[in-house]
């Protein structure tokens, strides 16, 4: 594997860990906005998701962080085509970034009920908007819309059926993920209603997630045929895994049994992320600009694997360690 | 124009708002584990609970700033493409570097923050105490990341401008980052320090007299004073260094029109042309500043091509001659509470102290965005000093105005958001007193020993 090849995979593994835990949290917030309007509707599932997220989200926040110094840093030049291209998308969701940030720190820290259900909208809203938008990025990378020298165009670059599609499937995605996270949660707190209360909405998820996966591929069809070609053979292993890990997801909820719940839901996601990047391999716009063509020189990647190496000793034994003292309820307000 | 003019408002904007936060981020948990050291060590309970309501202020803050901080990675994209598209190989090597730190102390905040109820007291101390490392790790690689601007080196271009090859230690220890760094560090705590004291002082104003009170405005007014004279001669030398890294930005600050020997320093004033008007000037104090010799040659812009020359002389010069007076000022603060605390191990009687030190943590926050103005106006027209200009890095996309007003609305909420949150935390406390740790966001029942 070249260096380039390297610094894509790392790149990837930040996009993974992002769509695993930050997704999870910007879920929490798609089910907070569904929680029901009422004066009492609502506030279980609520407290229950403030209670998940409050120690974890800023954490899992600095995936995205990451996934953007990574990009300009080794693919300076696929940083600034995307830029200059997806600045709608991109720049609604920092505004979303920004509002769900602060909807969710500011609604905890207010008394009176008119306040905390603004912020609480805030947060729940822009909860669904944000990886809306990201996932219409994605969708408009991989359906070839971003040329390698930018400048593409601004609307049209991403209002197409795939990229739309994509953005749907990041918001149930995150949703679905965040009730089989919450389902354990409830679980462990002994807390039998709210975790049917998520186990219910996980299977819904699950299959809405599953359902917009099926049209996305037709749209993978139509709109990235080189992606798509890649993605049946190439990738067809790891489409497998997802749907099998899937269906397990459907199984376990349908038994009413807990165990291998969590495990199985993050394979479902992370075999997309991987399928993804299989079928745009070796490009990193497909198919203007290949991953070795935008890669920065090699002391530059270099950097960048020391640095993900020194992240995998510092950082994540630190987070390791976070998620053990959050499941153990050892940390709370 | 417009559109660069509207970027470069627009990143202005967003930085004078981030910076606030990013030095809270890296200088209140330096006040916080004081305060807890104190509360374990002595078994002072006061000590403990402004530790628990710091970082319970801190939880806020660090949220508004993770985001802020966010929004910022996205306009270097968003706003100057073409600069990350160029050098971002090398640029961005900093930041890399500040994801390790800015990754750990996020996680290590939250332990922290939400470890209060449930984790043993030194355990939990200490469970701070990687908070303070990385603050200062993460403001170094993104002020470095900043002196590389000033002053890049560390990559070779091809024919076509395009970098070729890179030299990571060489950007990272690039020649300002030595003065840029510990200049922007010290600030964050003499920001944080008088904000801090400043809040305390006001309420002792309104005869809130307790030793909760006393403790309050002590401990981070404390560490604001040892920082302040470190700072002014951190400042004074990086003004040198500036004066033979960037001679077309020290000509700017200090309204140096013709280059040579004998330069009057001007202390405010209006830049012209032909002189500075209505300043007051000391004879041959610029050429002694610089080189301790009245014969040292300073440069001045008529040797700067008029392209290359930082736009708003008179701004630049005022903007650097209020942030050395208020670091002067805060300087006196700091040196009155030395005095008192000498004499009779107390704070000054005079409600003229507690009116200074009330209006301190304002003066602290102007004199960091004033720096931020010099340092940024003055590199202009360059974002990337001697290579690239700012002109050639802005996006070509429309409605950056637009952007611009959105962000002026949604930033106006959170500042006032965050402020009335701020407030309300603190009028809870107060109302229940003793007990205020139960009820309240962040609050622990009480901390275990």
């Amino acid at each position: 594997m070249s260096r380039a090849d390297a610094a894509a995979a790392i790149l990837w593994t930040g996009a993974t860990l992002y769509a695993l835990f930050g997704g999870a949290d910007f879920g929490g917030g798609f089910w907070d906005l569904l929680a029901g309007f009422g004066e009492h509707k609502g506030a279980a599932p609520r407290a229950r998701i403030q209670r998940s997220l409050t120690p974890v989200w800023e954490a899992n926040h600095v995936w995205l962080i990451f996934i953007l110094v990574v990009l300009w840093t080794a693919f300076p030049e696929a940083f600034g085509a995307i830029m200059t291209t997806l600045y709608v998308p991109i720049a609604l969701a920092a505004f979303g970034i920004v509002l769900r940030g602060a909807g969710f720190a500011f609604r905890k820290s207010v008394q009176r009920l008119s306040y905390r259900r603004a912020m609480g909208a805030a947060f729940a809203l822009s909860s669904v908007l944000t990886p809306f938008f990201m996932g219409t990025v994605v969708g408009a990378i991989a359906a070839g819309n971003v040329p390698a020298d930018g400048n593409g165009d601004a609307f049209s670059s991403w209002i197409q059926p795939l990229p739309l599609l994509t953005g749907a499937l990041f918001v149930l995605a995150g949703a679905y993920l965040a009730a089989v996270f919450l389902v354990a949660d409830s679980a462990r707190a002994g807390d039998k209603e709210m975790e049917s209360w998520f186990a219910t909405r996980a299977l819904l998820a699950g299959v809405a997630a599953g359902a917009v996966a099926m049209l996305g591929l037709i749209a993978l069809h139509g709109e990235a045929r080189y992606v798509y070609d890649r993605l049946i053979v190439e990738g067809l292993p790891l489409v497998i895994v997802s749907i099998l890990c899937g269906f397990g997801v459907l199984g376990v909820l349908l038994a009413r049994r807990r165990r291998g719940l969590r495990p199985l839901a993050a394979g479902a996601v992370v075999a997309v992320i991987w399928g993804w990047g299989v079928a745009q391999f070796p490009y990193l716009l497909p198919t203007s600009l290949r991953i070795d063509q935008a890669a920065a020189p090699s002391a530059t990647l270099d950097s960048v694997l020391v640095v993900f190496a020194i992240a995998a000793i510092v950082v994540l034994p630190a987070l390791g360690l976070l998620y053990w003292l959050s499941q153990r309820e050892l940390l709370g307000e | 124009m417009s559109n660069l003019l509207a970027a470069r408002e627009l990143m202005a904007f967003t930085l004078a708002f981030h910076i606030v936060l990013a030095s809270l981020g890296v200088a209140l948990p330096a006040m916080i584990l004081t305060a807890n050291w104190l509360g374990l060590k002595r078994d002072d309970a006061d000590a403990m609970r402004l530790a628990r309501r710091w970082s319970k202020a801190m939880a806020v803050t660090f949220a508004v700033g993770a985001v802020t901080g966010t929004v910022l990675s996205f306009e270097f994209g968003l706003l100057w493409p073409h600069f990350m598209a160029r050098f971002g190989d090398a640029f961005g090597i900093a930041f890399a570097v500040e994801g390790i730190f800015f990754f750990t102390e996020a996680i290590f905040l939250a332990i922290y923050i939400y470890g209060w109820k449930r984790l043993g007291g030194w355990a939990h101390f200490w469970s701070g105490v990687p908070m303070v490392i990385t603050g200062i790790g993460g403001a170094f690689s993104v002020v470095t990341a900043n002196s590389w601007m000033n002053t890049p080196q560390g990559f070779t271009l091809d024919a076509a401008g395009k970098v070729v090859e890179t030299e990571p230690f060489k950007v990272l220890f690039n020649p300002a980052w030595v003065y840029e760094v510990p200049h922007m560090i010290l600030a964050a705590y003499m920001v944080v320090g008088f904000l801090v004291a400043s809040i305390y002082a006001v309420g002792m104003l309104r005869g809130r007299r307790d030793r909760l009170h006393r403790l309050g405005l002590l401990i981070p007014l404390t560490i604001a004073c040892v920082a302040t004279p470190i700072q002014l001669f951190v400042g004074d030398t990086a003004a040198r260094e500036v004066a033979e890294h960037q001679p077309a930005k020290f000509a700017g600050i200090e309204c140096i029109q013709e280059s040579g020997p004998e330069q009057t320093e001007y202390i405010g004033g209006i830049c012209t042309s032909d002189g500075v008007k209505a300043s007051i000037p000391i004879p041959y104090l610029d050429s002694f500043l610089v080189g301790f010799s009245k014969n040292t040659e300073v440069t001045g812009l008529n040797d700067i091509p008029a392209d290359e020359r930082p736009p708003a002389n008179t701004l630049l010069h005022l903007a650097f001659d209020a942030m050395v007076g208020i670091g002067s000022a805060l300087l006196l603060l700091g040196l009155w509470l030395a005095w008192s605390w000498w004499r009779k191990r107390d704070i000054p009687r005079s409600v003229w102290f507690l009116r200074a030190v009330a209006v301190s943590g304002a003066g602290a926050i102007l004199a960091l965005w004033f720096g931020w103005i010099v340092t940024e106006v003055g590199r202009q027209p360059w974002i990337v000093q001697g290579y690239m200009r700012t002109s050639e890095a802005v996006t070509g996309a429309q409605g950056i105005w637009f952007a611009f007003a959105a962000v002026l609305v949604l930033y106006t909420g959170l500042g006032v958001g965050a402020v009335l949150v701020l407030r309300a935390m603190s009028r809870r406390w107060r109302a229940e007193g003793e007990g205020d740790e139960s009820e309240t966001p962040y609050a622990p029942a009480e901390a275990t020993r």
